[in-house]
């Protein structure tokens, strides 16, 4: 399990082309974050707990669905860490071990409503179509 | 025939580690001219100085190659040994076989193949070495320091104090810089003003000290000693020796609307003003920009209440040429515009500052007269928040920001913040931080002080974003210690901008050759032992131009850039460097390409006689050097078509031989 996680890990640092190294424990990201309130890892510490390889609760957690992808902690870190392509990346290893449930462009056109922003869409597509 | 002596040092194991001293100097022992080889384990200790002096004795040596580290190192050490011995000191070549060789490598068979080949280039080099001796160059006994803020000021009454003559050029119309815009001081909380004002009088009363206000520094020519410097006196439409400051015509001008950059735009000035009641020379300056006389040719208000007639509109900006015999730059800093940091709001409310509005803000002579108000209705804040950080310690790859600290915000946060509880203690404050940085005498104590004592409330995390809601300013961040994401109403945000060195730093360093690091901070010769100076000879280095710096720490390394430059003021002439360009006559076909590329003017060309195989005489024009210039940079040397242009102690023959001697 050890090994595996391990493995989990530099598919995400190698995935996400993020280095969590970078990152000076500032806290914009958090600061920053729309969807903290939802969280129950927030975007600070979820770098932190890459970092350190303390990845399984994160697999587990609903935090991953939670991150909208509205990118404002890319765009607003110091260092140039960019936790939600992190989020992003765990998010593909959870999705890629469910098996074949991806999110299809075809399927698109019948899931659009009027109250649907499409930068929701995007980012959906973003979340499950890889 | 040169007879040649070799010394391998050991360095201890820092060579002999790598490098197999004892085959070294049996290799060397065979190359040709050499008539005596050794190693020891320490060759600039005494006893290793000592046996190269009896060596050259007995042996009758004409040259030496020391083997050991660069000759940036210890080459003046053995230089200095070979002339108690009698030898011409430029009879001595450096091997370097510590930082080119020993160091680098690991495998003891390439590192003493190396130091072998090394070795004879000296070898072959020293074959062709010639005794050289330096000249003199005469040192002017007048020093220039640019920039007149606490920097430049205190270098300048120091080097004053010496008796030496000093000018400060200043491109504001008033000495005094950032520290006379600053409230009060850390940690210390004395008044800025009160600290800084009788210098600036010490500065104008000062006898050896001439300020240039108004000016700037256009041209830079020469060496250390005698550099040859172009002030442009910029004009500012009043008679500085007529002008007494009384200040009327700052009052009766009609022009009400110009933004003051005193108090960084936060209210206005006149077109003609005074920058501030201390101001030296307390002498009043037409901003062309906005005066209607000299824009439009109406008004001239200035000039009819003005009793003494120093009002002049046809004045012209002026240059003066002086020379000097030393220069030290002390351009300062400034702080980074907030443009692109959108999410702090600064453009979008009047009531998100930085801490140098804030320090306006709070002095008595600013612009809301010392009371703590918002900017943009002139309430009483109630809460403030304080964001340290903004654009330092980012990362390389930023646009936004720097990647150093600034050093100094930490501090003068916990200042604002303690004063702001001090003075107004129904306000609620917030220092938002990622690291509080307090290494400095007393330092630590004043921030724990700001608060245990004064109850400011520090919080670690980051703000996010601050938007305008309402008149007032919502500030989204996080609390990393109570893991939470705070929300507050704020009616002041204070963002401690990161603070960058001021424009004029480079071209002022291109003038000056002096080198620069990524951040347009001036290069020190060495960053731990020779700290206030530049690498070019004769430039000083004082204040935050070199690095940010607070107050304590920008006096003491003015004091210190003084102190070298009266050193260097106090010698009557400086011994030249005798390795300088040779131009061959014979050689020499006049095309002045030599001439065209000496970044020094030491080239000059001359008629001269000559006498032809027919024994007629023919005048040819051909270079002559002026060897108390020349610097020997050797760029004559490659510019030369006709290779008439030499190095001496670096000819074409003897580069050629060190590079044979390698490729053998």
């Amino acid at each position: 399990m050890k090994k595996e996680l391990e493995a989990i890990q530099s598919e995400v640092i190698r995935r996400s082309g993020v280095n969590p190294k970078k990152c000076m424990r500032c806290g914009k990201c958090s600061g920053t974050c729309p969807a903290y309130d939802q969280m129950e890892y927030h975007p600070h510490q979820f770098v932190y707990m890459v970092e350190s390889g303390d990845i399984e609760p994160l697999l587990k957690s609903d935090s991953l669905y939670q991150c909208l992808t509205c990118f404002a902690c890319v765009d607003r870190c110091p260092r140039g860490v960019e936790p939600a392509k992190l989020v992003e990346a765990v998010r593909l290893q959870v999705v890629r071990r469910q098996g074949n449930n991806h999110l299809k462009t075809d399927s698109i056109p019948a899931l659009i409503d009027e109250d649907m922003p499409q930068q929701a869409l995007v980012s959906a597509l973003r979340k499950y179509s890889k | 025939m040169q007879r040649i002596g070799v010394f391998v040092c050991w360095c201890g194991s820092n060579i002999a580690g790598t490098v197999d001293v004892q085959a070294v100097s049996d290799a060397l022992a065979h190359e040709p001219g050499v008539v005596h080889s050794a190693n020891y384990q320490y060759m600039c200790s005494q006893a290793g100085q000592n046996l190269i002096k009896e060596a050259i004795e007995e042996h009758k040596l004409t040259g030496i190659v020391v083997c050991s580290c660069s000759p940036r190192m210890h080459e003046a050490t053995f230089r200095k040994t070979a002339a108690a011995a009698g030898l011409n000191p430029y009879m001595v070549e450096i091997a370097n076989i510590r930082e080119q060789c020993s160091w680098v490598h690991k495998d003891m068979a390439t590192g003493t193949e190396k130091a072998i080949i090394l070795g004879k280039a000296a070898v072959a080099k020293v074959n062709l070495n010639a005794p050289l001796t330096p000249g003199e160059s005469p040192v002017t006994k007048r020093a220039l320091v640019i920039g007149g803020g606490i920097a430049g000021i205190q270098t300048a009454l120091d080097i004053a104090d010496a008796g030496f003559p000093v000018d400060i050029v200043e491109t504001k119309p008033t000495i005094g810089g950032k520290m006379a815009q600053l409230d009060k001081t850390f940690p210390t909380l004395d008044c800025a003003a009160c600290i800084l004002t009788p210098k600036m009088v010490d500065v104008a009363q000062n006898e050896n000290i001439r300020i240039f206000s108004y000016s700037e520094v256009t041209d830079i020519k020469g060496f250390v000693g005698n550099f040859d410097v172009t002030i442009k006196k910029r004009a500012r439409y009043v008679k500085e020796d007529i002008c007494t400051g009384c200040g009327l015509c700052t009052e009766k001008c009609p022009m009400k609307n110009v933004p003051n950059e005193f108090n960084l735009g936060m209210d206005n000035r006149r077109a003609i003003y005074i920058p501030f009641a201390q101001a030296v020379p307390k002498v009043a300056t037409i901003d062309p920009e906005h005066c209607n006389m000299l824009k439009n040719g109406k008004c001239g208000v200035c000039a009819k209440v003005c009793a003494a007639g120093a009002i002049d509109y046809k004045q012209q900006d002026e240059y003066i040429s002086e020379k000097y015999g030393a220069i030290v730059a002390a351009t300062g800093f400034n702080p980074i515009s907030m443009d692109k940091f959108d999410e702090y709001a600064y453009s979008q409310s009047k009531d998100v500052i930085t801490s140098l509005e804030f320090e306006r803000l709070t002095n008595a002579a600013g612009p809301s007269s010392g009371h703590l108000v918002c900017p943009s209705d002139g309430r009483h804040p109630h809460t403030i928040v304080f964001v340290q950080c903004v654009g330092s310690r980012c990362a390389s790859c930023s646009e936004k920001g720097k990647e150093y600290c600034s050093k100094i915000c930490c501090m003068y946060t916990a200042k604002h913040a303690m004063l702001t509880r001090d003075k107004y203690p129904d306000t609620e404050v917030y220092v938002f931080y990622i690291d509080v940085r307090t290494p400095g005498k007393n330092f630590d104590e004043f921030y724990r002080r700001a608060a245990e004592e004064y109850g400011v409330k520090y919080i670690k995390g980051m703000v996010g974003k601050v938007s305008p809601e309402n008149g007032k300013l919502h500030v989204q961040a996080s609390d990393l210690l109570a893991d939470k994401q705070l929300h507050i109403e704020a009616d002041l945000v204070v963002l401690a901008a990161a603070i960058e060195p001021d424009k004029s730093a480079r071209p002022l360093a291109t003038m000056l050759t002096a080198s620069m690091d990524t951040n347009d901070f001036f290069t020190e010769a060495h960053p731990k032992l020779r700290p206030v100076e530049s690498p070019t000879a004769g430039v000083f280095l004082s204040g935050a131009c070199q690095g940010p710096k607070d107050i304590p720490e920008t006096v003491s390394q003015a004091g210190a850039a003084a102190a070298k430059v009266i050193g260097l003021l106090a010698k009557d002439k400086l011994t030249g460097n005798p390795c300088v360009a040779n131009s061959n006559e014979l050689m020499c076909n006049g095309c002045s390409s030599c001439e065209r590329v000496c970044p020094y003017g030491a080239i000059t060309y001359v008629d001269k006689e000559f006498r032809m195989p027919d024994r007629t005489t023919k005048v040819r024009r051909v270079a002559s050097v002026n060897e108390a210039v020349c610097q020997g940079c050797g760029a004559c040397t490659v510019a030369c078509p006709s290779g008439a242009m030499d190095l001496k102690g670096f000819a074409t023959k003897q580069i050629i031989a060190e590079v044979d001697a390698i490729c053998k």
